[in-house]
């Protein structure tokens, strides 16, 4: 086992809650086989800022803003896999509940009658991610290879999903492990 | 609730009301009134008809909402839309909508402030001939350069009533360049019904079926055949059913005037020129099915015609050849009632035709039962287009012999087309079937010519190397529309437009039609905007195969042909405009910055994608 | 019963008069269908009940059975399109099923879960469309509404009350409330109307009954659509 080059896995959170990421943790102790597998690169998991060259890419969350889009395209270019984890990222999910609330209205509501910190101002710091008029799936920005539904995936589902994929099947679940809520 | 914008409403409409009774029928008919009045339909008016009709305020909205010339909403008093047929564009269409738009300070598709004018496009208007054309309120403008359109919005700023405008403005011509035995020969009206009641309705049938003429309307069916059929359904209803006081369960005929299909006038110019003629063959068609009614459905877009035709049938009337007693014939009664459409391409589809023709929106009918045997208001109806009525009276007139002897064995007699595009003459051409491509270019006029779209965006797309082809059911069959591009053309640019035609005319009853005419229009937008990538052609030629496959009508199983059509050959057209690369995000990451851009005053790098 | 079709190769028995649908579902074999519910005219505006008879395409719900016809239902390619169809019926709308009640209980969303759908892989057309909670006992959630004219059918035909219609055309065809302004709550809409209770989606939803059912144990969690379909309304019998 400890010879065989392990399969380097980058994960991240773009529009997203953590969710999906939660319900990676609830393999619990499966776990530990998944690392006999796999090495991570970037994930919240570890710290590392920036994805390098990577097997697997597993992105939560949908992009919303600009900064969504350049982390993705950085995962994209890194990664021989890529991976939509989430309703989110494959629909939008959650956040894309603004998207019938015109932009300027969301701005308004969140700065000016909320009063807050810039004091009734829109901020117009650079450091901000610019936000899109809409929210979008991952899909409709760069190229993805597989899906994995769910809001979170059943634990179940994400290591059916990977040790499929890990062993070179072609990814798929069962009845109960697929659900897109 | 907001104020009521028009408290009376109902004194507004009692005269339109009175005119057409209590008939839920004539919905449509009241609509475009109420539409002429009002400039829109205001939701006082469709509670007050839909009370008046005694029909669900929903129906009535329903109907209101579905035709693209009426509306819910306020629109200019003045409404232009330029036709957006692909002939239209070559001929100048986007800059000079734009000119006019400027010129009146209005946005295409917006209302201006004032209420006073709206500026929008619409699907093609049937006047390829002497484009660019528009609608002014309904009535076509032709021939339009920036000369008329500002006399145009000079008459619109000084709010001169559309009757007052100056005549040459809607000057229609018929173009006739090649007539052969339907436009070329005289014919004097009665000579058909004459021969038919001379030799019998049931001999009269067999000449039909001799004469092998199939329906024009695009789809080639033979007609004799449907109008047995109709014939059959009627004597096994007479066997069980109980009959309506003339003696007979009714029935009706019904002329297709709907001609939608871009590219296509030449139903216009036989209406406008040889009514005599399609009257003619309804009278024949009803005589030997046994219809005491018959209608003619004109597209909106023709309403300039409805006055000159009611004009026709009021002489036929008085020479005895509609209304009672026909020609002296005890019992032989027919009479045609026009119904005016209102924007709807599908309503040219024949059940479709039948649920408009019904006062409903234009949806086409589950099949079976067929119009032959379950029709307008459930009975048996024989629809055909204006040309095969036209044929139909020929043959009356002088047998079905003489018919078979020209054209094809397939394709027996001639076919009219209307001819637009890169050539010299366009206008209407009437040609035995069997002739070819090349020899039609050759007499148009057209030189270079790169590719030929026959039938409308429907139809084939036919290639410089298919030239020697022949219009005929057998090869290539047409409902009319012959539409040139030259070499320099871009043949993308006619697919495009095709699918934005698409698009905004699928009537949004099924799935695949609805949602796949917006996937492709977005995918073939993508291309043309540079972001296209071999992904989406893929995509484009998957969507061709659900739409032709799942879809309900004719309409959803073509909306395809001029992707795929364009895309096996000319597929240049579409790989000079695709980028490199392999994958391109499906909106423009940049472009959906902007708001936030604005709102947020930031200019910054990190305001921007590339 | 003396004529028959046969579906996949299975002998069916019809009666005159009956749709393949019509023989399909007295004989439990599963059709994908979303505007059909027997209980009601047929509507053919879906698509997902499209199969291959003697050669050609039709809808089966709509397509009277004849003697000796031979259907093809369950083959991979009518699948593969019959999905394309559900993700277009997702992207057209906006679908966000962790936030729906019908979730679990959803004829949509239990149908793309039979048929494998992963992701609706269309770009979404995030339409604006209303929500309507005029009504005391009713929302209408026209984001969710697939345009199968059940509750339209239910209410004129059952309910003699022509609640609901459609207007608009193409993709900008949307459900209409009978009433003059528009909102359910000033129609003559009841919660016993059978239009209350056909919807297939989350569009028309009862007010009060959220998730009286948990998540995970709804209609469509264990059993597939097909399961269920074939199982018939008295349930527990076994299919031959
Ligand atoms: C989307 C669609 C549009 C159509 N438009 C027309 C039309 O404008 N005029 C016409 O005569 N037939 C049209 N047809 C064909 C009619 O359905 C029908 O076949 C025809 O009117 C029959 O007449 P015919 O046998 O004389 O051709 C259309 C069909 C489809 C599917
Ligand atoms: S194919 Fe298009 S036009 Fe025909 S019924 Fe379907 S949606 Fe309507
Ligand atoms: S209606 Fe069905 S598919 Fe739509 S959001 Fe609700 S559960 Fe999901
Ligand atoms: S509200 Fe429900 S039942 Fe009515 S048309 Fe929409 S999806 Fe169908
Ligand atoms: S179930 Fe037959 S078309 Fe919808």
């Amino acid at each position: 086992m400890n010879d065989r080059k392990k399969v380097r896995i980058a994960s991240c959170s773009l529009a997203g809650c953590f969710g999906c990421h939660m319900s990676l943790l609830d393999i619990d102790e499966r776990l530990f086989d998944l690392l006999d597998l796999v090495e991570f690169d970037r994930t919240p998991l570890t710290d590392i800022k920036h994805c390098s060259p990577c097997d697997v890419g597993i992105v939560e969350g949908g992009v919303c803003n600009a900064e969504n889009v350049h982390v993705l395209k950085e995962f994209r270019k890194n990664c021989k896999v890529l991976v939509a984890m989430g309703a989110c990222a494959i629909t939008g999910g959650l956040p894309a509940m603004r998207n019938n609330i015109d932009l300027w209205d969301c701005f308004q509501e969140v700065y000016q009658y909320e009063g807050g910190l810039e004091g009734g101002r829109i901020p117009n710091d650079p450091e901000l991610p610019l936000p899109f008029d809409k929210v979008h799936p991952i899909y409709e920005v760069v190229k993805v290879d597989y899906f994995l539904p769910g809001c979170p995936p059943p634990a179940d589902a994400i290591w059916k999903f990977l040790t499929d994929l890990l062993a070179g099947r072609e990814p798929k679940l069962d009845y109960e492990q697929l659900h897109y809520d | 609730m907001e104020p009521c914008e028009f408290p009376h409403i109902g004194e507004h409409l009692a005269p339109i009301m009175e005119r057409h009774g209590g008939d839920a029928t004539r919905l449509l008919q009241i609509l475009r009134e109420v539409q002429d009045c009002f400039h829109f339909i205001p939701p006082e008016a469709v509670s007050c008809i839909a009370s008046h009709l005694k029909l669900p305020r929903a129906q009535v909205e329903g109907v209101a909402g579905f035709y693209s010339f009426l509306s819910l909403s306020h629109q200019g008093e003045y409404r232009v839309l330029f036709s957006d047929n692909i002939t239209d564009n070559m001929l100048g269409k986007p800059e000079l909508m734009q000119y006019f738009c400027n010129k009146l300070w209005v946005e295409p598709g917006k209302v201006s402030e004032d209420n006073l004018v709206s500026v929008d496009s619409t699907s093609c208007t049937g006047m390829c001939d002497q484009g660019p054309a528009a609608l002014v309120n309904g009535w076509p403008l032709t021939s339009l350069d920036r000369n008329r359109l500002d006399l145009i919005a000079e008459l619109i700023r000084m709010k001169k009533p559309v009757a007052e405008w100056p005549a040459m403005l809607f000057e229609v011509r018929d173009n006739i360049r090649r007539p052969g035995m339907l436009l070329g020969e005289p014919f004097e009206p009665g000579a058909g019904i004459r021969a038919m009641l001379a030799r019998g309705a049931e001999a009269t049938l067999s000449e039909m079926d001799v004469s092998n003429l199939r329906g024009r309307g695009g789809a080639g069916f033979k007609t004799a055949s449907k109008w047995s059929f109709c014939h059959a359904a009627i004597a096994e209803e007479e066997g069980s059913m109980i009959c309506d006081v003339g003696g007979n369960p009714e029935r009706f005929i019904v002329c297709n005037a709907d001609e939608g299909e871009p590219g296509t006038f030449k139903d216009r110019v036989l209406l406008a020129s040889y009514a005599d003629l399609v009257f003619e063959g309804m009278t024949v068609g009803a005589r030997v099915i046994g219809a005491r009614k018959g209608f003619l459905y004109l597209r909106g877009e023709y309403r300039y015609l409805l006055q000159p035709l009611e004009a026709v049938l009021a002489r036929r009337r008085a020479a005895g050849l509609l209304g009672e007693n026909i020609l002296g014939e005890t019992g032989f009664a027919f009479d045609v009632e026009i119904r005016l459409g209102a924007g709807a391409y599908i309503c040219g589809e024949e059940s479709a035709l039948i649920e408009s023709l019904e006062g409903k929106r234009g949806r086409p009918r589950n099949r079976p039962p067929f119009p032959v045997t379950s029709g307008y208001k459930g009975r048996p109806t024989v629809v055909d287009n204006v040309e095969t009525f036209a044929c139909a009276a020929r043959i009356a007139e002088k047998g079905g012999a003489w018919f078979a002897a020209m054209g094809t064995a397939q394709s027996t007699g001639t076919k009219i087309l209307s001819i637009s595009g890169d050539c010299a003459r366009p206008g209407i051409y009437e040609y035995p079937f069997g002739v070819t491509v090349e020899e039609i270019l050759r007499d148009c006029g057209a030189e270079d010519a790169h590719a030929v779209q026959v039938s409308g965006p429907s139809g084939t797309l036919v290639s410089w190397q298919e030239y020697g082809r022949r219009i005929a059911f057998e090869d290539l069959p047409t409902a009319g529309a012959f539409m040139v591009f030259h070499r320099q053309r871009e043949m993308f640019a006619a697919a495009h437009n095709f699918t934005r035609f698409f698009a905004h005319e699928s009537c949004g009853f099924c799935t695949p039609c609805r949602v796949g005419t917006q996937l492709q229009k977005k995918i073939m937008d993508k291309i043309a905007g540079g972001h296209g990538t071999p992904a989406d052609l893929e995509e484009l030629k998957h969507l061709g195969h659900i739409l032709g496959s799942m879809s309900h009508c004719g309409l959803g199983h073509s909306a395809a042909n001029p992707v795929l059509d364009t895309l096996r050959k000319f597929p240049g057209t579409f790989e000079r405009k695709l980028k490199a690369l392999s994958f391109e995000p499906a909106f423009d990451l940049d472009g959906a910055l902007e708001t936030a851009r604005k709102i947020t005053g930031r200019d910054d790098e990190w305001a921007h994608l590339s | 019963m003396s004529k028959t079709i046969t579906i996949d190769g299975k002998t069916i028995p019809f009666m005159d008069g009956q749709t393949i649908m019509d023989a399909a579902l007295a004989a439990r074999v599963y059709i994908p269908h979303l505007c059909h519910n027997p209980e009601f005219k047929p509507h053919g505006s879906c698509k997902l009940c499209t199969v291959k008879a003697n050669g050609r395409l039709v809808s089966s719900c709509t397509m009277p059975a004849c003697e000796g016809m031979e259907v093809e239902n369950g083959t991979k390619e009518l699948n593969d399109e019959r999905r394309d169809l559900v993700r277009m019926l997702f992207v057209e709308g906006n679908h966000l099923c962790p936030t729906c009640e019908k979730s679990g209980n959803c004829q949509l969303q239990a149908v793309a879960y039979c048929l494998g759908m992963m992701s609706p892989r269309y770009n979404h057309f995030y339409p604006q469309r209303e929500v309507d909670a005029s009504h005391p006992d009713v929302f209408l959630d026209r984001n969710r509404c697939i345009l199968c004219e059940l509750c339209v059918r239910a209410s004129r035909d059952v309910d003699g009350k022509n609640v609901f219609g459609l207007s608009g055309r193409g993709i900008g065809s949307r459900l209409v409330v009978n009433s003059c302004s528009g909102r359910l709550g000033d129609s003559d809409f009841a919660v016993s109307d059978k239009a209350a209770q056909v919807c297939p989606t989350g569009a028309i939803l009862i007010k009060r009954q959220g998730f009286k059912v948990p998540i995970g144990q709804r209609i469509y969690d264990h059993k597939t659509i097909c399961q269920v379909e074939s199982q018939g309304k008295t349930g527990g019998e076994e299919d031959e």
